[in-house]
């Protein structure tokens, strides 16, 4: 008998009558912020910038149409001189650097490359407001997920739009057949005080643009 | 995610005997004689006590979640056969093979066999928890592989010589940093000589030779906090990302989860996703959730396995008790919470992981025939702070107290009683008959008014000394509360 239907015959066996029954899943928690948390969508961008910050995370806003000049002012404050991007980030984006030399990723760049470029600029899919976290999917404007790791500063952009209010939210907004990258704050830098996580891997500084119409 | 998890013993409900170990009150006193290691747990836990509070206090839906988190993880126990073969369907039409592992030994062998079958000779290991459970790292070692683990903790413990650390939290390098510089001099490759012994530097350092180990790294080990049964999704949680460089960097991934560690379906990421990092850290959600769903071209290892490991969990489902205790999540709140495991830490639990629900799961799992498993469950004080913060609602002081029944059972069933089941037969006896009950009381109080000096009884006589080993006991009063009840004035009207 193979171990795959030894291990489900034994479940079978120690679960006996019991077995199949199904349990009805209270769902009895909120799956939107409280009035006190935030009222209006300001409110909620309020709490993200601040749930960011408490990460030892840096929080801009800025406006569409400041955009570029947001990102490239953010790079020349870091003295990044070359920065990664995925091949799809907005045209726009990148516009405005002076000085910055802007590598779009091809799906070949390599691993050293990627680990000597200044930084990396990408967009997310979704962020949470109430644990100050950014969700990258793969998708547009993220790249893959090396292209956020191997980096020492990321640089992230957030559209006011893409900021829900809590976690079930954003559980439902995301695809699970997508490789997901929820971070919450610089990985260096997380943890509790006593046992503070210094030496850890991922970009130790994390920058968020939060663009408002 | 982080929690004191890990498990060495290579039992098996197969029938092979549980790796010997000592006594959970002799395994203890090494810890409790280091006063260093005290004062250091004494601050994590009592930081992450308040961080956690801090973090559960600011939801107003706690309990609703605590509740929800139940039910999801009771359906998931109660069908699990059923997930189990949703989960395999799932990740291998994602693109990933499912292995199953009945107990360490085969876990370990599949590991290792995975590894040689790439043809590279080394693996980076990264947040997984079975590690000492399945014993891997004797296990790659023996087959010639070597294995570089990139967990802080494990990190550290490696250049020490030392096998994987029961509590995985990661080195101190603000307190502990000429230790660690000395360490970090002689044994890491690539420090410089002149390393300073500053924190920054020391982080640093363990950080860049741990960056080109993953960078380098063709081969992962890694854990799962959960397997999501519909999707096929793996998800893990944790503080140090390089669990997240380790799901994204190498060529080949291989995951190790327990099969305790599926949940049917995405959306109850939503609660589970809550309940972990707050109550394992205090977290609002821990800084790297990664999430991966077979291989996705172009992104990530191109080579998924995803080993299932058994070793004794299908067992434990045969109870109410086993159920309840399988529900944990392993986010360590009740250790951090429990007044035993702030004076010990995770170490003379034994390998399956420490705290109280260790002291739960390891005589579950294992039995209670020999003396050191028998002795977890008497690790307690049932004070019932682990019941509170349980996010999952385990009820651990009443799974300790029928654990304590079952040690008592199976005693019973031996030729040779035991003293205490002796004195519990003949105290059994006496209470059973007035007459006795009140004789034996007046001469035990007689006998014990004579042991005692100013009102205490500093040391009973005999095997009653146990009970005096750490604790003085109050002499008895004179007279005995029946004595007193008989010879009480009484008036007419109190009735």
């Amino acid at each position: 008998m193979s171990s795959r239907e030894r291990i489900l015959r034994r479940v079978r066996e120690a679960l006996g009558e019991e077995r199949g029954t199904s349990v009805d899943v209270p769902r009895r928690y909120r799956r939107r912020l409280t009035a006190a948390e935030a009222a209006t969508r300001a409110d909620v961008i309020a709490l993200f910038t601040e749930r960011v910050a408490d990460h030892r995370a840096t929080v801009r806003h800025t406006g569409a149409d400041d955009l570029a000049t947001s990102i490239a002012a953010a790079l020349w404050a870091r003295e990044a001189r070359r920065v990664v991007a995925p091949a799809d980030l907005p045209f726009g984006w990148l516009a405005e650097l002076d000085g910055v030399q802007a590598v779009a990723d091809t799906g070949l760049t390599d691993l050293d490359t990627l680990a000597a470029v200044d930084g990396v600029v990408t967009g997310c899919a979704v962020a949470i407001a109430r644990t100050g976290t950014i969700v990258l999917d793969g998708g547009r404007a993220q790249g893959r997920r090396l292209l956020s790791l191997v980096p020492d500063y990321h640089l992230c952009v957030v559209h006011a739009d893409q900021i829900v209010g809590t976690v079930p939210e954003a559980v439902a907004r995301l695809r699970p057949d997508r490789p997901l990258t929820w971070i919450s704050g610089p990985c260096a830098a997380g943890g509790p005080e006593a046992r503070r996580v210094e030496g850890g891997q991922g970009p130790r500084a994390l920058e968020v643009l939060v663009v408002e119409d | 995610m982080s929690g004191d998890s890990s498990v060495g013993g290579r039992a098996s409900s197969s029938g092979a005997a549980p790796a010997p170990m000592p006594k959970f009150a002799v395994a203890a006193r090494g810890a409790l004689a280091d006063t260093a290691l005290r004062r250091d747990l004494r601050a994590v836990t009592g930081e992450l006590r308040r961080r956690r509070e801090a973090a559960v206090g600011e939801l107003g839906d706690w309990e609703e979640l605590r509740e929800a988190g139940r039910a999801i993880r009771d359906e998931t126990l109660l069908n699990l056969d059923a997930h189990l073969e949703r989960l395999e369907k799932s990740v291998t039409e994602a693109g990933g093979t499912v292995h199953w592992a009945a107990d360490a030994a085969e876990a370990a062998r599949l590991v290792t066999g995975l590894v040689t079958a790439t043809g590279h000779g080394e693996a980076v290991t990264a947040a997984v928890p079975a590690a000492r459970e399945i014993g891997l790292y004797e296990a790659l070692a023996e087959a010639g592989v070597t294995a570089h683990p990139t967990d802080l903790a494990e990190l550290v413990a490696r250049l020490d010589g030392g096998p994987a650390p029961a509590d995985p939290a990661p080195p101190a390098f603000h307190r502990d940093r000429a230790r660690l510089r000395e360490l970090f001099v002689r044994a890491l490759p690539d420090a410089p000589p002149d390393l300073p012994d500053d924190p920054a530097a020391l982080a640093a350092a363990a950080r860049a030779h741990l960056r080109r180990r993953l960078l380098s790294a063709r081969v992962a080990v890694c854990g799962a906090d959960f397997m999501v049964a519909d999707t096929g999704t793996l998800v893990l949680l944790e503080s140090e990302g390089n669990g997240r460089a380790a799901v994204t960097l190498p060529g080949t991934l291989i995951c190790v989860a327990g099969i305790d560690a599926v949940v049917p379906t995405w959306d109850d990421l939503e609660v589970l996703l809550q309940l972990l990092p707050r109550s394992a850290t205090g977290d609002r959600m821990s800084p790297c959730v990664s999430t991966w769903t077979g291989v996705t071209p172009g992104d990530g290892p191109s080579e998924l396995h995803l080993v299932l490991l058994d070793n004794g969990r299908s067992a434990a489902l045969a109870d109410e008790a086993g159920r309840a205790a399988l529900r944990c999540v392993r986010c360590s709140a009740c250790a951090h919470v429990c007044p035993v495991y702030e004076r010990t830490g995770g170490e003379p639990y034994g390998p399956r992981g420490g705290g109280p629900i260790g002291a739960v799961l390891t005589p579950l799992v294992e039995g209670v025939e020999d003396a050191a498993r028998a002795s977890l469950p008497y690790a307690s004080t049932l004070c019932g702070a682990c019941a509170d913060v349980c996010p999952v609602k385990i009820d651990i002081p009443d799974l300790l107290v029928r654990l304590r029944g079952r040690v008592v059972e199976s005693r019973r069933r031996r030729p040779v009683p035991t003293p205490e089941l002796l004195m519990m037969r003949s105290a059994a006896w006496t209470m059973a008959d007035r007459g006795r009950y009140e004789a034996a009381l007046r001469s035990g109080a007689r006998w014990a008014r004579l042991l005692s000096r100013g009102g205490r009884i500093r040391r009973l006589p005999g095997l009653l000394g146990k009970w005096t080993d750490a604790r003085d006991l109050p002499a008895p009063p004179v007279h005995s509360f029946r004595a007193w009840w008989r010879a009480r004035p009484r008036h007419g009207g109190d009735r």
